[in-house]
């Protein structure tokens, strides 16, 4: 009798797995790094998570993992202009970081490829539990992106924008960011291309004492692109962290947030849209540990579904036992514009203090119809109309953003998309 | 300019008839007030020409100009020069006021093989059509109707009316929810567009809206008909007597 352990592999597993042993020569890292990412081969290994965990019920990665692209070395893409006039690019091109690096004070940048080759980046290559597929694959295979540090008390003038720019294969990237106590920024990472690539992405931020961040993730690939991210930061007392992410592309997108309060007072905001369109699948899932007593949060997303698009916002809150005086509340709005498309929505709220405020709530509509009727009583065609309506649904969570550079870049961003699938 | 030819309209979800056999013509340049008790079918009258999908015509004509326009959906109808003001206007969230205003108004533009407007005219344009009314432009900084009070959102009607210039606007009980002051702003708004080429349709509950603005003919509607019409003369009979007697006239 055959006795099967496992269930068969798939190709993609197979697939990544085989690319394990023929790029693993060509990865850079010391002992420490190798042994983790050995360690992240084996948890691949064991399968990719399917809807029986829960973390990934909504998107079964093992089913929806169809297809893993060779690492295409030749494929070449250039750095793009900035959404903010001005910024800071720092590109990865095809997974590559470059050479050249800003001069901008209390700004210091590092290529990640020498931090994973002198192992001093190692700690922070471990995946977050055990059902980390996109920490552990990443680790497995990173091989370049940025080290950077704002120094304390830096303010810098103009966003850092971070361009991960895929042209097709495989990508692995790795940002690493320390906020100094005090300072403050704005980032921008941008997640596009032209290939049909496979991408992982892993951003990690640390938010020193009063230090007040403004994080934008605005993610366009093409609808051919596999897209898995993952941003984690860990808040410090008093400080302050904006993420506003927007969700406008991509075959299947993963897009995990795990933010974690460290110190008193640390305040976290969360805003993002996805503009769901094609026969696509896009999954935001976030973890948010209010470990320490008096931390704050609010989180609000914003979803336009259209086509035979299917979206996830999974919102976990955890407010630990001595978290008191925790105050966070969570929204999540989907507007639903076809038949065929469709949204879940799952919030968690996982309380073990007894004074706290902790709220949420989840809407599903359509386009109201006597809104529509008025606007084309005033003569606006009916296409329009409706554009204006679904851009109000989500502009109002981008007009929620102080700097005024920033709104405009991002509503730039929505109409782009909205002329592409109005 | 208006004529209604022996309409019949339903409402899609149930299918309770409102309008029965109604015929109205209004001519360039007149002022016609539709009065009625309630239920008589005045707002749906609007609506249906306004063009509301909510109400299915399924006998008779309504000619804008000589041409029909029940194939024509809300849009086209307003870009030909129909203007409706809402009874209750909606609030909009997160369209803003002015960027609205600037979209109708290019749309009428187009219609008419105009280029868009320069943002310089459009703001002239726009604050010179709510000086008129009293307005404040604070107010059109806000999204669409958003926190207005009943009384703004009908000036805001108005000055939708003055910006877009329509060739036949009907007011759908615009005197409702109005102090007097503002009856009057309003009302001399309204005034303000009459015209030889405009026709204004006037719908209301009350004779005191015809005190400023003053009709040159009067129609009853009573269960989705006309069933009298005349001069201003009839409103003040209206007001005077009910409209039990002339209900009574026509059974």
């Amino acid at each position: 009798m055959n006795m099967q352990l496992q269930p068969q592999r798939t190709s993609a597993e197979t697939a990544l797995i085989d690319a394990f042993g023929e790029r693993l020569s060509l990865l850079p890292g010391d002992g420490a790094v190798m042994l983790k990412r050995d360690d992240a081969i084996e948890a691949i290994k064991h399968g990719l998570p399917t809807r029986r965990i829960e973390s990934w019920h909504y998107t079964d990665l093992r089913r929806l993992l169809t297809a893993v692209p060779d690492f295409d070395p030749a494929a070449a893409t250039k750095a793009i202009a900035p959404i903010v006039e001005g910024s800071a690019i720092l590109a990865i091109l095809n997974g590559v970081s470059s050479t050249k690096m800003p001069t901008i004070e209390g700004l210091s940048v590092q290529r990640l490829s020498e931090k994973l080759t002198d192992g001093s980046i190692a700690p922070g290559l471990d995946p977050y539990g055990s059902d980390d597929a996109i920490g552990a694959l990443n680790t497995a295979f990173v091989a370049d992106g940025y080290f950077i540090d704002i120094a304390d008390g830096a303010e810098l003038e103009k966003p850092i924008e971070l361009q991960n720019l895929q042209a097709g294969g495989q990508t692995h990237v790795r940002l690493a960011v320390r906020v100094g106590t005090g300072a403050k920024a704005s980032v921008v990472e941008r997640q596009t291309g032209e290939g049909g690539g496979l991408v992982s992405s892993v951003s990690q931020l640390v938010l020193g004492e009063g230090a007040e961040v403004t994080w934008l993730i605005v993610q366009e690939q093409p609808e051919t692109a596999t897209h898995l991210a993952q941003f984690k930061a860990h808040l410090g007392k008093n400080s302050k962290l904006t993420v506003f992410f927007m969700n406008a592309g991509g075959k299947l997108v993963r897009q995990e947030i795990v933010v974690r309060t460290t110190g008193e007072g640390a305040d976290f905001t969360l805003r993002g849209i996805n503009l769901l369109a094609g026969d696509t699948h896009t999954d935001v899932t976030m973890v948010l540990d209010h470990a320490v007593p008096h931390t704050t949060s609010t989180e609000v997303i914003r979803n336009v579904v259209t086509g035979k698009a299917r979206g996830v916002f999974q919102g976990r809150i955890n407010v630990h036992q001595y978290a008191q005086k925790t105050n966070a509340k969570m929204a999540c709005n989907t507007l639903l514009l076809s038949d065929d498309g469709e949204f879940s929505t799952k919030p968690e709220l996982e309380i073990f203090a007894d004074d706290v405020i902790c709220g949420h709530g989840a809407t599903v509509t359509e386009i109201d119809h006597d809104h529509l009727f008025y606007l084309m009583a005033r003569g606006v065609d009916e296409k329009t109309a409706r554009g204006l309506l679904v851009k109000a649904f989500v502009a109002e969570v981008i007009e929620e953003l102080d700097d005024e550079m920033i709104v405009e870049a991002l509503e730039a961003r929505l109409d782009d998309w909205f002329v592409a699938h109005g | 300019m208006l004529e209604i030819r022996n309409l019949h309209a339903r409402i899609v979800d149930d299918g309770t008839e409102i309008i029965r056999g109604l015929n109205l013509t209004v001519k360039a340049g007149e002022v016609a007030a539709i009065m009625g008790p309630n239920g008589s079918g005045k707002s749906t009258l609007s609506y249906i020409l306004a063009g509301r999908e909510d109400y299915e015509v399924t006998e008779g004509d309504i000619l804008y100009n000589g041409r029909s326009i029940l194939e024509m959906d809300p849009a086209e109808r307003a870009t030909s020069g129909i203007f409706l003001a809402f009874q209750y206007p909606m609030e909009i969230p997160g369209v803003a006021t002015m960027e609205f205003l600037k979209v109708a108004m290019n749309e009428q533009r187009k219609a008419r093989g105009e280029e868009p407007l320069k943002i310089p005219e459009f703001l002239k344009r726009v604050k010179e059509a709510a000086a008129s009314l009293s307005m404040d432009m604070a107010m059109l900084k806000r999204p669409l109707n958003v926190g207005f009070s009943g009384g703004e959102k009908k000036r805001a009607e108005i000055l939708q009316m003055k910006l877009l210039e329509p060739k036949l606007c009907v007011l759908d009980e615009t005197d409702s929810g109005l102090d007097i002051d503002a009856l009057k702003i309003v009302s001399d708004g309204v005034n303000a567009l009459r015209a030889p080429d405009r026709a204004i349709v006037v719908i209301t509950h009350y004779q005191r809206l015809l005190e400023h603005i003053v009709p040159d003919t009067v129609h009853v509607l009573y269960k989705g008909q006309v069933i009298k019409s005349g001069d201003k003369s009839l409103a003040l009979d209206l007001e005077a007597n009910g409209y039990a007697g002339v209900i009574g006239e026509a059974a």
